[in-house]
């Protein structure tokens, strides 16, 4: 069977990070009382010279760093955010020319909420499979915003992750992929609007528990597997509650889910989230280990991979780059004064 | 070759003059100068105007024309340059004029330097003088133009043994002499302590390691040699003129300290002079920030390299050492309006080889040096000038 | 939106990539890249070749800018270092992700990819080169 999958990976977060406790502070509610209850301790803050473009290109130049691949022969480029810089002027472009695969090249920016960057994984699986491409990269990463005040601002963070898809030296078969999607809105932002606005409860039960649980099931139908077979499962992450408790309903353990679970000490990176949580178990994982990864994105829909370590993974040169575990230990804390600076609240012209 | 006297000299004072424009302060130096050198308009033969950045500080260019018309030559129709190389523009019109003379051309021209930096705000003015640097590779970056000075300092720290103090002496004593110059934008002495502890601009500057933004003109009469009797009785002689050029960027340049630009413009000087560092009595050099002079010092050969802060706690630069630098307050305290600078220098340098310098005045003073430097050491150009 | 797009588009090689140029006579590496080589001058008109160069190098001296240009207002205090690069050419950069007391001299640093300056809120973005410590120290 020819094995198409991830050849390489990188990742990236800003290493600003400010406290639950210290926006609960200002907004005068329990810092400890709502850690605990969204399970998040603290999440990545941008710097003011930090973007969606700029952390996509550290992501994609730390997984180039990684392999032996000459950038002019990848194919194609799609990135995926809820916060491309430009409303018009796509990301991938600034992404293709910093990384020198330009002008023969297919780009474009991705929108679906948290599970852009999933999305366009499966875009370059596709194009690969039909030997359109020889590689392509596929990224998630997001400057996610949050209204001040709003029970967001405690999870909406910075980072994201990118993956170069191809059929040689594959370190991660993608052995099956697949989505389900409804017009759900649970989450959304209005065009020109600067915040998103939210179904609050609403984004739980019908929106976030429905379409990944369908999704895995659909998933597992299809590769004939269970919980059990798989090494590593990864969900989407908007707190730290959510993947925990869909993971125990589909069957899977803690064991299995807390390499990829990154949302209590980096918040909710969006696009970045699961395929930051991929790119941490790629990090340690060994051959022969499956995974499991399900995104989910507000609007809604969700995509699952079934994926199986190869042999080549011992020759990645994993090292080249920070691991998420390194990006997420290297950080310095904020006060809310300074993120609200860096994060563009306190903007008047 | 000619040589080439100065028979008049002009100054408005510098600071921050809210009730002068560009034009009043430029045909107020121009007019001082032509009084004090008993000349008329139709004996001048070429005026020579340097100033850095009209256009963005007064939005005007073409000044050369425009300071002819409001020194009331407009019906003379003399030939009137502009001459830029930011903050060198003044010494560069000095320069011009020189060289115009000397080469026969012609017998009595006039030179001006003049900027107005304060019809624009403070960071509109940093900006304009970000301008003087690389824009493309060192400004856009964020580099300002004290933060580039502070890098030569640091690294002047590292090499040499600098300290924040001598740095900080340069400041001290430049504002003693301000304090006994009239035209000066500050005429009162500070503490090492206040300038120690003023604000950080670019680490390791404070505030006051710094020359303001300043407004002011200064002008001079220059005229064949030979015929400068005819004018005045104590003309004093351009003996050596010297001017190079280097990097526009710090980056660049062959040694990070050493203002390559000044070493080459003072070995031209000297030769034409005939003349070492040791013959120079006194001198003005460009002290934009207290590093600027600690770094001249050494790039004249007056101290060996490394040797500029040793020479400050030594006091041989003070207006009573064996060298006095910057008797007339410097960049520093006398204030730096851009192009008025490199002029200002020479004006400063015949008030005293003339004996006019009142409290300030040198003691036995007969050959002088002025430096006036362009950007971070991109320009330098360099005058000697002795009584005759 | 005040600035022509042009001069910052036309020097994207050089702010995203570091491409920068080779004299073929005397070998020396220019950053940006330079028409002739100011060594070898005529010898080395046609003579130059385009090389990419790896983005790290040594801090040879820096500024910690407390009073910024506005486009950097909200970044103040902030380090500018000359670095000579690993191949030879020095460059005037900002240094980021790193404590202000723990720039020196001699640090070992690599690029970054950051919004260098926006044209306004309206303007395009130009991006480029920062500097931060080298990963693992090396």
């Amino acid at each position: 069977m020819e094995q198409i999958g991830v050849v390489s990976y990188g990742a990236h977060i800003p290493r600003y990070r400010i406290k639950a406790e210290v926006i609960a502070a200002v907004w005068g509610k329990d810092g400890q009382a709502i850690s605990r209850g969204l399970g998040i301790f603290e999440k990545s803050v941008p710097s003011v010279d930090q973007d969606t473009a700029t952390i996509s290109v550290e992501a994609i130049r730390a997984a180039l760093k990684r392999c032996t691949l000459n950038p002019s022969d990848i194919g194609a480029i799609y990135v995926g955010s809820e916060s491309h810089p430009y409303a018009v002027k796509p990301t991938g472009t600034i992404v293709g020319e910093a990384i020198g695969a330009t002008p023969d090249l297919m780009v474009a920016d991705y929108e679906f909420a948290c599970k852009a960057g999933t999305a366009a994984i499966q875009t370059c699986l596709g194009f690969v499979k039909a030997d359109m491409i020889d590689y392509g990269v596929a990224i998630g990463a997001d400057t996610s915003q949050a209204a001040p005040g709003d029970a967001l601002e405690y999870s909406a963070s910075a980072g994201g992750a990118a993956f170069i898809i191809g059929k040689n030296n594959v370190i991660a078969t993608i052995n099956h992929t697949l989505s389900y999607t409804t017009d759900t809105p649970d989450f959304w932002r209005r065009a020109e609007m600067k915040y998103p606005s939210h179904g609050g409860r609403f984004t739980g039960e019908p929106a976030y528990f429905k379409h990944i649980t369908n999704c895995a099931t659909n998933l597992m139908t299809k590769a004939q597997t269970k919980p059990q077979d798989y090494t590593y499962a990864i969900f989407h992450q908007p707190n730290g509650k959510f993947p925990v408790n869909v993971a125990k309903k589909l069957g899977f353990t803690m064991d299995q889910v807390k390499q990829g679970l990154l949302v209590p000490y980096i918040g909710n990176t969006y696009s970045g989230a699961s395929m930051i949580g991929l790119a941490s178990v790629l990090d340690v994982a060994k051959p022969g280990d499956r995974i499991f990864m399900t995104s989910y994105g507000s609007g809604a829909g969700s995509d699952g991979f079934d994926m199986t370590v190869t042999n080549n993974i011992t020759r990645l040169s994993r090292e080249k780059a920070p691991s998420v575990a390194q990006l997420v230990a290297d950080k310095e804390y904020v006060d809310y004064g300074t993120y609200a600076k860096m994060t563009n609240l306190l903007f008047w012209e | 070759m000619r040589e080439v006297a100065v028979i008049g000299v002009g100054l408005t004072k510098f600071g921050e003059l809210w009730d002068k424009s560009f034009r009043q302060l430029i045909a107020e130096a121009g007019s001082k100068a032509i009084l004090d050198a008993k000349i008329e308009g139709k004996d001048i033969n070429a005026l020579y105007i340097g100033s850095m950045s009209s256009g963005r500080f007064v939005d005007q260019e073409h000044i050369g024309a425009l300071v002819a018309e409001v020194s009331g030559f407009s019906q003379l129709h003399i030939p009137a340059t502009r001459v830029e190389g930011a903050c060198a523009s003044g010494g560069l019109a000095v320069r011009e004029g020189y060289l115009s003379i000397a080469s026969g051309i012609n017998d009595i021209v006039v030179v001006g330097g003049v900027e107005k930096m304060n019809d624009v705000g403070g960071s509109e003015a940093t900006e304009i003088l970000a301008t003087a640097s690389d824009q493309e590779w060192e400004a856009f970056f964020g580099a300002t133009f004290p933060g580039i000075y502070a890098m030569i300092a640091t690294r002047h720290m590292h090499e040499y043994g600098t300290t924040k103090e001598q740095l900080a002496q340069v400041a001290v004593k430049n504002h003693a002499n301000g304090a006994f110059n009239p035209y000066a934008q500050y005429q009162s002495p500070i503490s090492l302590e206040s300038v120690i502890r003023a604000t950080t601009v670019a680490y390791p500057l404070g505030l006051l390691d710094c020359s303001p933004v300043s407004d002011g003109a200064a002008s001079l009469v220059l005229c064949a040699a030979e015929k400068a009797k005819k004018y005045t009785d104590k003309p004093i002689k351009i003996i050596g003129s010297g001017q190079a050029s280097d990097t526009l960027a710090l980056h660049g340049r062959r040694d990070i300290c050493t203002l390559d630009a000044t070493v080459y413009a003072a070995k031209m000087a000297y030769k034409q002079a005939n003349l070492t560092p040791k013959d120079i009595d006194f001198a003005e050099v460009h002290d934009c920030f207290t590093i600027g002079e600690i770094c001249a010092i050494e790039d004249l050969g007056f101290v060996e390299k490394g040797k500029g802060g040793k020479a400050i706690d030594n006091k041989i630069t003070t207006l009573d050492g064996s060298l006095p630098v910057n008797t007339s307050g410097g960049l520093k305290a006398k204030g730096h309006p851009v192009g008025a600078t490199g002029v200002a220098q020479i004006v400063e340098l015949t008030m005293q080889l003339r004996g006019d310098a009142g409290k300030r005045q040198v003691k036995d003073g007969k050959i002088g040096l002025a430096h006036n430097v362009g950007g971070s050491g991109a320009t330098c150009v360099i005058h000697i000038l002795e009584a005759m | 939106m005040k600035e022509g797009v042009a001069r910052f588009w036309r020097e994207i090689p050089q702010r995203y990539n570091f491409m920068g140029n080779k004299c073929g006579t005397c070998e020396r590496v220019f950053f940006p890249p330079r028409e002739s080589c100011p060594y070898c001058r005529r010898k080395s008109i046609g003579n130059m070749k385009e090389i990419k160069l790896t983005g790290k190098g040594e801090v040879v001296t820096y500024t910690i800018i407390h009073v910024g240009p506005d486009d950097f207002e909200e970044q103040t205090p902030y380090p500018i270092a000359i670095i000579k690069l690993e191949e030879g050419p020095q460059i005037t950069a900002q240094i980021v992700d790193c404590p202000l007391d723990e720039v020196k001299i001699g640090m070992k640093v690599e690029s970054t990819f950051r919004k260098i300056q926006q044209d306004g809120h309206t303007g395009a973005i130009y991006y480029g080169y920062k500097f931060h410590k080298c990963y693992n120290n090396k």
